[in-house]
């Protein structure tokens, strides 16, 4: 199968006062279409820097990044992206707000179409009537189902992921998890998810990618069946218990704790 | 609800009334050390076509200056908002420039451009009033969160659009928070140039009539006619911060 996105041999340093910082060092990933890959690694690895790269919104110093086998050279309109923060505009309403990349997106949908759209959307996620509302009455959860549904709303290509259930508490979290899997059913995507969570990164992912300490490489590849419907039930199985010890030895390795 | 938001601002400025006229009585003071309130009303009854067209002067004059220090405000604040460069240039500028006590500044004015009466009235309260703006709306600027501009980058948004759809509106609220503090600025920058200057007009003049013609009632009855106007100003801009920034508010 052709991948939908392609690195190879990023190298990539942030110019600061003492000198170039070095954050990626020989990284390499790819995404099939419809793939659904989550990228690990110790804290300030450079998995952000990777999300940017994604969207063109960086030029690496070195090496491709390639979507649909071509070059990446500035944005594209065909990514979404959701991050920790759902950065949802607050004098606009959830829906106005679910809209707002239907203004800037070249799009075929007519303001009607592209409403209908939102509104089905946010049924998906469980915001059923709360359209109207404000960023501001929702609860942390909600918020970052609907910063989702603004992600998805112009069907993009590249869906990006930056540690979106991050800051949500652990029941919430779990509760978004499979409102994925229902999403990714209902509109299918190519996904990169950054996260911290091992448990997340197994349940979500078809492909884990484990990246090495600062300046990152790509350091280990765990690649999860697709097994039909996951449940979290899965996760106590001894089948997680045991991808969940390779990618904690990995990231230990990876932290310079032990020896690979 | 809606009566409550009249009737307590309103019992309040009552109360106020009565204490000073009691103040005042209790004291036993003339009216040249202060004036009570009843000693304002024949101030009023005296004058008031002068209090409307004075009044007008100082209300114009200070609304144009207003606008212009909204305007010149924004687009410094612009400029230092989107560029580092420009805001370590241009703030010792700009702080120098407001630490100058405008009392001092308007005696320059009013002789560089003496006879040019309504404008360097205006100029002056232009002067005062421009800093909290530029000052807001820069900071709202510069302290967007790189996650609203790469939202809008990573869908191909140009600045413009960056501006236009969140920088500009996020702002808001602190620019709003801003002008009313330079709402009453302005006022003061009016006031000092109509009683330095010798032209005559506005609020500031008649005050300086009164005090000319020792009628010292008619001083404090102008210094309430300028509290006046400055309430209708500022509720003006919290009247335009409600439609416009709205959304800003969490006690409702």
């Amino acid at each position: 199968m052709e991948n939908l996105i392609d690195i190879k041999g990023v190298r990539h340093s942030y110019r600061t006062a003492s000198g170039p910082l070095p954050v990626l060092d020989g990284l390499e990933l790819s995404v099939p279409e419809g793939g659904f890959v989550a990228v690990v690694g110790p804290s300030g690895c450079g998995k952000s820097t990777l999300t940017r790269l994604i969207a063109g919104l960086l030029i690496p110093d070195e090496g491709e990044v390639a979507v649909h086998g071509k070059r990446i050279t500035a944005p594209r309109s065909n990514v979404g992206m959701a991050f920790q923060n759902p950065v949802l505009l607050e004098w606009r309403t959830i829906l106005q707000n679910v809209l707002l990349p239907l203004e800037i997106v070249p799009t075929k949908l007519t303001r009607a179409q592209g409403e209908e759209r939102a509104r089905k959307l946010l049924a998906l996620v469980g915001l059923e009537g709360f359209e109207g509302k404000r960023p501001s009455e929702l609860s942390g959860g909600m918020k970052q189902r609907a910063s989702l549904c603004r992600a998805l709303i112009h069907s993009p290509e590249v869906l990006i992921l930056d540690e979106p259930f991050g800051a949500l508490d652990a029941f919430t979290r779990e509760d978004l998890w499979q409102i994925m899997h229902r999403v990714k059913a209902e509109e299918p995507f190519t996904g990169v998810l950054i996260t911290h969570d091992l448990r997340e990164s197994i349940f979500l992912a078809d492909q884990v990618v484990v990246l090495s300490g600062r300046p990152a490489k790509t350091q280990f590849v765990l690649d999860i069946p697709d097994t039909g419907l996951r449940t979290l039930e899965d996760l106590y199985m001894p089948q997680a218990a045991e991808r969940l010890n390779i990618l904690r030895h990995q990231i230990e390795v990876a932290q310079g704790r032990v020896a690979a | 609800m809606k009566a409550r938001q009249v009737l307590v601002p309103f019992a309040a400025v009552v109360v106020f009334l009565v204490l000073w006229e009691a103040l005042v009585w209790v004291m036993g003071w003339p009216n040249y050390k202060m004036a009570s309130p009843s000693d304002l009303i024949p101030a009023y009854e005296k004058y008031w076509n002068l209090f409307l067209i004075m009044g007008w002067q100082t209300l114009w004059r200070t609304i144009v200056g207003l606008l212009l220090a909204v305007v010149f405000g924004i687009a410094l604040g612009m400029v230092m908002g989107f560029s580092r460069t420009m805001r370590d240039a241009l703030y010792p500028l700009l702080v120098g420039f407001n630490a100058v006590p405008k009392a001092t500044v308007v005696p320059i004015v009013a002789l560089m451009f003496v006879g040019w009466h309504d404008f360097n009235t205006v100029l002056i309260a232009f002067m005062i009033s421009f800093f909290p703006i530029a000052v807001s709306v820069s900071i709202g600027l510069s302290t967007l969160e790189p996650e609203y501009r790469d939202i809008l980058r990573s869908l191909g948004a140009s600045q413009s659009m960056i501006f236009w759809k969140i920088a500009l509106p996020k702002t808001l609220p602190e620019f709003f928070g801003a002008l009313k503090v330079s709402v009453t600025l302005a006022f003061i920058g009016t006031n000092l140039m109509e009683i330095v200057s010798p032209h005559g007009r506005g609020l500031g003049a008649l005050f300086d009539s009164g005090k000319t013609n020792s009628d010292y009632p008619l001083m404090f009855a102008v210094l309430i006619a300028l509290a006046f106007l400055g309430i209708v100003l500022y509720y003006i801009v919290v009247a335009l911060e409600k439609i416009f920034a709205g959304w800003a508010d969490r006690t409702v």
